[in-house]
């Protein structure tokens, strides 16, 4: 909940600084009309990049129903389930909850954000269940949550839309850059979630669960 | 490099192929599945147009007052130490707190320095190279009603630093 509201509120405040910045200063530097005008002329080129959006949107979404359909979330799935198992000692290899994290991980990372958030909240719902702290995150959340928020992406699709929509001749440039950027990233907050967890600021309470530890 | 270039080269056109591939063995109705699902592509861009509008409108009047060119000529000094346009700092800035507002910043950076220019390639490298760590926090700890989150602030941020700085590192090389 926290996270949400700082994310939206900041964002209210960034957005009332930028007008206010940009009418102030446009006032004292005399351009006025040219900001008027820079207001009308953003509005709309924000509407013709999203409909530039339209066609590779309908394409890949297109793509990834049949990438659905053919089962491809749970070959993915499969793939990973090994390397989870290591990273969530805490989850017995049987538990439903090692299931729902490697579908939404192998969902995530083909894009598919649909599915993924369903079957997020389903792992978070099991993984609550092996949480000997109800109320507190357990290691096995923090680390699922750290996969999530630095997820692999393995294709970038509406910034490929943008591309495309502004007339790059080389629209999937970013393709390789991306995918080694967000791999990187995903390992780094996966060790580190891992890593922070030993700190004695971050450690559980003994169990049964106490007022203490830090969030 | 060359690596890295081909797989820009090679990762949709494999995909496609495994995609259609998997589904034609697997006896998937491969050209309804398709359909059904492009059905959605319009839906998806219009949903994004407020968000883009709200971004585009309040950077285009900033830069039209001058605003932005006071700020990147302040903050260019302490980011080209690092080898990072100012101009794509706030991209950075704004990656951990919302999709559709970096979403518009990258947008903006594109049309108005080129889709292919250092910047804008690299404020979209910049985009798909984390998620939106306090978004996602939010959404699953709100979920099973986690109030203690311990280190997944902590956690998702590292991971957020070192994608942008991944980002930055491995563009530079490739495009500079």
């Amino acid at each position: 909940m926290r996270g949400e509201d700082t994310g939206v509120v900041m964002l209210n405040w960034i957005w009332i600084g930028l007008m206010v910045i940009a009418l102030v200063v446009g006032a004292v530097n005399g351009r006025l009309e040219a900001v008027t005008k820079a207001a009308f002329d953003g509005a709309t080129t924000a509407v013709d990049i999203a409909l530039g959006l339209v066609g590779v949107m309908a394409l890949w979404l297109g793509v990834m129903k049949v990438a659905e359909r053919g089962g491809l979330v749970e070959l993915l799935a499969r793939a990973i389930r090994p390397l989870a198992r290591r990273l969530f000692p805490g989850v017995p290899a049987d538990h439903p909850a090692l299931g729902a994290m490697v579908m939404n991980l192998a969902a995530s990372w083909l894009g598919l954000g649909n599915a993924a958030t369903p079957l997020g909240l389903k792992a978070m719902a099991e993984l609550d269940t092996l949480n000997a702290h109800p109320g507190t995150a357990s290691d096995a959340m923090v680390t699922f949550l750290a996969l999530n928020s630095s997820c692999i992406t393995l294709v970038p699709a509406t910034i490929i839309g943008v591309r495309v929509a502004l007339g790059s001749t080389s629209p999937t440039a970013i393709l390789g850059p991306t995918i080694l950027a967000s791999a990187t990233a995903t390992a780094v907050a996966a060790t580190a979630a891992r890593l922070l967890a030993r700190l004695p600021v971050f450690r559980l309470p003994a169990r049964p669960a106490g007022p203490e530890a830090g969030s | 490099m060359t690596a890295l270039q081909a797989v820009s080269t090679w990762a949709i056109p494999v995909l496609l192929l495994l995609v259609v591939g998997v589904g034609a063995v697997r006896r998937v109705k491969v050209y309804e599945s398709f359909v059904e699902g492009a059905k959605e592509g319009f839906e998806t861009a219009v949903r994004i147009i407020p968000f883009l509008v709200a971004i585009l409108v309040a950077i285009s009047m900033l830069r039209a007052s001058g605003a932005l060119d006071l700020a990147v000529r302040a903050l260019s000094p302490l980011t080209d130490a690092i080898g990072l346009p100012a101009e794509v700092l706030p991209v950075a800035l704004l990656r951990p707190l919302s999709g559709s507002g970096t979403l518009g910043l990258v947008s903006e950076l594109s049309k108005t320095h080129g889709p292919d220019s250092f910047i804008g390639l690299l404020a979209a490298t910049m985009y798909g190279s984390t998620e939106t760590t306090f978004y996602v926090l939010a959404v699953y700890f709100g979920a099973v009603g986690v109030v203690r989150t311990r280190h997944a602030v902590a956690a998702g941020l590292i991971g957020d630093l070192t994608g942008l700085g991944a980002a930055l590192l491995v563009c530079r090389w490739l495009f500079v």
